[in-house]
Formats: C-alpha cells, sequence, structure tokens
C-alpha cells in the first residue's frame, strides 16, 4: 500500500520533477495520516484526523483535503409582496463536498497563482462547472462566493492559514477537523512540497469516511431494496409503542 | 450527550430530542390533540431537513393515536364504513401529497410551502381557539362559531350529489363525494406538513357531513391511524424519509408526557387550557410568519443536493 502511493505521489509530481525512482532512501516528501478511517457511529460528533510528514530539506508544505464531487444547487431569495422567497437558482456540477487547505504560509507568499489554480489549491480555485449560460458573469460569481460562503459556514469548506506546525525545516504536521455533518465517501489528501515556487514533490493519501455500526444499518436498510419493510417496521414499532404505553399506563 | 440520527444525518442532543417529545407529549395529553402541528415546526427549527420532519412525524402520529382508536373501537364508537370511505380518500390526498412534495422539493419551494401551510393553519386554528376561550376566561359568554348555530343536515347541494351511501353506525345516508374529498384533503395534509388532521376533520365531520358527535372522534382517529401509517410508509419508501431513531426517542418521552397530560388535564380548567394552547399556537404561526416576512441576512441558499 505504502509503496503504491508512493508511486502514485511520484507519478503526480512527474511531470514537473522526473527524477527519484521507488525505494530511493532520500525522497524529498514522504506523509501520512494517523488515521485512513473516520468511523460515522451513533455518538458521531465530528473528528480530528492527524496528518504528519517529513522533508528532505527546508520548503514550503500545502495540504488540500477533498471529499467526494456531487452537484450543489445554489437558491437565491427574491422579495414576492411581502414574503421572500426562492427565486433563482443554479446548479454546479462535480462541486467537492468537502474542501480544506492547510498551508506553512499564506500560499501566494510561496507559490505563484497559475499554479494554485491549475492544482486548485486554496478555495477561490476550487472548479464549479455549470453549463447555464443564460446569466451573466458577475452574477454566475455571486452564485460561486454564495456557495463557498455557504459551504464554510456549514464548516466543510476552510482555508487555514499557517496551520502547518514545521520542525526544524523537516518535521511537519496538522490536524485536519472532520465536523459532524461531514459527507460520506473516499477523501484524498493531497499534500505538496513547495521550493522556489515549483512543486517539488507530491504525494496523495486516501481517506474514507463511512457510517458504521447500528446506524449505517439503519442507513442502508432504509435506502436499500427493502425500503418497504424498513417503513413496515417503524410503522409498526411506533404502532406498537403506542399501544403498549397505553395498556401500562392503564394498570398504573 | 449526542446522537447522531442516521437518516437524518445530524448529530443532536439526546435530552434535547426527549425533552421535546416529553412536552409536545405533555400538551397533547393536556388538550387532547394530536401535537404533530407542533412537532413537525419544532423539529424544522432545530434543524431536521423538512422531509425528514414531516416523514418522521408521519410515523410519530400513529403512535398516539393508535392506542386512543383502539379504546374507542372497544366502545363501538367507530363507524367502520365511514372510517374506511375517509382513509380511502386519504390514501389518495396523501399519495398526491407526498408527489407534490417532491415536486416543490425539486423546484425549492418546499420550505416556503411547509411555512405558509403552517401559518395559514395555525392562525386560522390558533385564531378561533384565543375566540372561543378567551371570553370564557375574562367571564364573559363565548362567541358561538357561526358553523355550530347552523347544525347539520342543512347542507342541500351536498344532497345532490351522486354516489349516494348508507352509514349505520352515523345514521346517515349521503354521497361517498363528500367523505371522500374530507378524508383527501386531510391525507394531503398528512404528507405535507406531517400533521394527523383531525383539526379539520372533526369540525368537517360534524357540520359538514352531520355525524353524530360520540363516533366522530373514534372514527377520525381510524383514519388518522391508517392515513398516516400509510403515509410513513409511502415516505419511507419513496423518500426514504422516515427517522426510526428520531421517531423512538420522541416516542420514548412522548407517550410518558401523553400520559401524565391526560392526568394533568383533569385537574387544570378547561377555559385556561384552551386560551394556554391557543397562545402557543399563535406563537408558532407568528414566529414562521416573521421568518418569512423579515428580510434574511443570508439570501442564498443550498438545496437539493440529489443528483437528480
Amino acid at each position: 500500500m505504502r509503496a503504491l502511493l508512493l508511486c502514485l505521489a511520484l507519478l503526480a509530481a512527474a511531470p514537473l520533477q522526473a527524477q527519484d525512482a521507488p525505494r530511493v532512501p532520500d525522497v524529498p516528501l514522504v506523509a501520512d495520516l494517523s488515521n485512513h478511517l473516520v468511523a460515522i457511529t451513533t455518538g458521531f460528533t465530528g473528528t480530528n484526523v492527524l496528518l504528519f510528514g517529513a522533508t528532505n530539506g527546508p520548503g514550503d508544505i500545502a495540504v488540500v483535503v477533498r471529499g467526494p464531487t456531487k452537484d450543489e444547487i445554489v437558491r437565491r431569495k427574491g422579495r414576492f409582496g411581502p414574503i421572500w422567497a426562492n427565486a433563482a437558482a443554479v446548479r454546479f456540477h462535480d462541486v467537492p463536498s468537502y474542501y480544506r487547505v492547510a498551508s506553512s504560509r499564506p500560499l501566494e507568499e510561496f507559490a505563484p497563482q497559475m499554479l494554485l489554480s491549475s492544482r486548485q489549491i486554496g478555495v477561490d480555485t476550487v472548479r464549479m462547472i455549470n453549463v447555464d449560460e443564460s446569466l451573466p458573469a458577475e452574477e454566475m460569481t455571486a452564485f460561486r462566493k454564495a456557495l463557498v460562503r455557504l459551504k464554510t459556514g456549514n464548516n466543510l469548506y476552510d482555508q487555514g492559514i499557517s496551520d502547518i506546525t514545521m520542525m526544524s525545516n523537516r518535521l511537519f504536521r496538522t490536524e485536519l477537523h472532520f465536523p459532524a455533518n461531514v459527507p460520506t465517501g473516499t477523501y484524498m489528501v493531497e499534500v505538496y512540497l513547495f521550493r522556489e515556487g515549483q512543486i517539488t514533490s507530491a504525494e496523495i493519501v486516501p481517506l474514507i469516511i463511512s457510517k458504521i455500526g447500528i446506524g449505517a444499518e439503519i442507513y442502508d436498510f432504509a435506502h436499500g431494496r427493502f425500503a418497504f419493510f424498513y417503513g413496515l417496521l417503524s410503522v409498526l414499532l411506533a404502532a406498537g409503542a403506542g399501544w403498549a404505553a397505553s395498556a401500562v399506563f392503564r394498570r398504573v | 450527550m449526542q446522537i447522531y440520527l442516521p437518516i437524518a444525518e445530524m448529530t443532536v442532543n439526546i435530552f434535547l430530542i426527549l425533552g421535546l417529545g416529553g412536552a409536545v407529549g405533555l400538551l397533547s395529553g393536556l388538550f387532547g390533540v394530536g401535537g404533530g402541528f407542533l412537532m413537525t415546526p419544532l423539529l424544522i427549527f432545530i434543524g431536521v431537513p423538512p422531509a425528514v420532519a414531516v416523514g418522521t412525524q408521519s410515523a410519530q402520529t400513529v403512535a398516539s393515536s393508535v392506542s386512543g382508536m383502539l379504546a374507542h373501537m372497544r366502545r363501538g364508537n367507530v363507524d367502520l364504513m365511514m372510517g374506511a370511505v375517509l382513509t380511502g380518500g386519504g390514501f389518495a390526498g396523501s399519495a398526491f401529497g407526498v408527489w407534490l412534495f417532491n415536486e416543490l422539493k425539486y423546484a425549492g419551494h418546499i420550505d416556503l410551502t411547509i411555512s405558509l401551510g403552517y401559518v395559514i393553519f395555525l392562525g386560522v386554528v390558533g385564531g378561533f381557539m384565543m375566540a372561543e376561550s378567551l371570553p370564557g376566561v375574562l367571564k364573559r359568554r363565548p362567541v358561538t362559531l357561526a358553523l355550530a348555530a347552523r347544525g347539520p343536515g342543512r347542507h342541500m347541494w351536498m344532497h345532490g350529489l351522486p354516489f349516494k351511501m348508507r352509514f349505520r353506525r352515523s345514521k346517515l345516508y349521503v354521497s361517498a363525494i363528500v367523505p371522500l374529498a374530507i378524508g383527501a384533503l386531510v391525507g394531503l395534509l398528512v404528507a405535507m406538513m406531517g400533521v394527523g388532521g383531525g383539526f379539520l376533520m372533526v369540525p368537517a365531520m360534524i357540520y359538514l357531513l352531520g355525524m353524530p358527535t360520540q363516533v366522530v372522534i373514534g372514527t377520525s382517529l381510524f383514519q388518522i391511524t391508517f392515513v398516516t401509517a400509510g403515509t410513513a410508509l409511502l415516505q419511507a419508501t419513496v423518500n426514504q424519509s422516515v427517522d426510526a431513531v428520531l421517531a423512538l426517542l420522541l416516542l420514548l418521552t412522548g407517550v410518558i408526557g401523553a400520559q401524565i397530560g391526560a392526568r394533568l388535564s383533569a385537574k387544570i380548567k378547561g377555559e385556561h387550557l384552551r386560551v394556554m394552547l391557543a397562545v402557543i399556537v399563535l406563537g408558532v404561526a407568528i414566529r414562521l410568519a416573521l421568518d418569512l416576512v423579515i428580510p434574511p441576512s443570508e439570501i442564498f441558499s443550498l438545496g437539493g443536493e440529489d443528483g437528480s
């Protein structure tokens, strides 16, 4: 697994630098997570995952965490007489459900904007595709900004500045926070090493966020092929509880 | 202590949910109402998605009405024929309601529809209750509703309708269209707003159908039990919006609260009770109305994350 990830990471960095072969002791960047599986159990209130790693010398680190992508609809309210109701709506395709950036220094201090945009590092660079061309560009920007703002408000998007701790220019660590409302799926944690405005090395570590335990079983039951029986069971349970309570209280 | 609700997909404080269940259960026992009209908006207030609040509340209503229905059946206070016709209409209305709910959800108007529905119904019900019971508390003659003065059997247009049926227990010979329509309207409310609909059905049965009062409550409970059960089943199958964990937590304290409330109601003066309930109902209505009218601080919202 580790070797595979390392290969992946080197492949990702290949266009920029093609020198190191796997198993060479002096790799520029290694990183890993304290936990590769976040379990959403019945008592889940959010969790932190520690990302740690080492470099072979000075440089800046940027970490990007991307959640599974899905479509998002942003609606804007308008006034209809005395009432505020949803008026316009824009659908964005394949938006990351979760997005978080951490870096050792503010991004623009060590990387050119072009490079950040092409790699989608930074909340403002996240690609949000929209097929509807009817809205003017500035309107679109307003919707785009609203999406980022709402996601940030839900603790699902975040751009942390200087929240990677570096030790003696070689070791680094950061806490990645996943709130209680975190979407489930496969996450990609991308770690970039920047030197002189270039990506020197990169590594990708996957992270699985999944519902575990009784809550997951209820969810699967309710969303699976036997949804009807889930409903039936819920109704019978409710009817039984109501009947039992009245039977008990009649005797008291 | 926090608990993760698997269908609502959110974490809530378990004591908040237990407290809500107990408080609404107490009120429903105290006033003899279903409580759905309070529980659904309260669940939405605390952040439960509207679809899940409505779907879960239907299952909840089954629990609170089933024991009442059984008690009335034992005493023979249920007109089974009338109940069956009302339930038939109810299923049709609720199926339409579930479909309409989804259409409005995709169009982005479901929150507004639910809020508006509640503002209208709670406003009307609370207003009537206040008008009826406040004079009594203030030691004056209560205002009788205009409807009550008319009495049963005055609706001549109604007797011109076809498909007449005989309802032995109610001693009625009326067109099946009227109870079907009443049932359908109630079913629509169950599916869209998560209420039992008793507050609408009971007056309609008395004043519109002219049913004898002793069978009204039992027959309406019969319809509510089956229609909410059918709706919960439909919501669970079509929308996956019934949260069994949430329903169970609400039930746990809800049934106890209802029993305590029923015992307390014997000790508190009827008029004071009704004014208290009217104040609560109007309070919820005003809160919801304000949310619709006050300019929102954030005019954008995320909605309908479904891939469809």
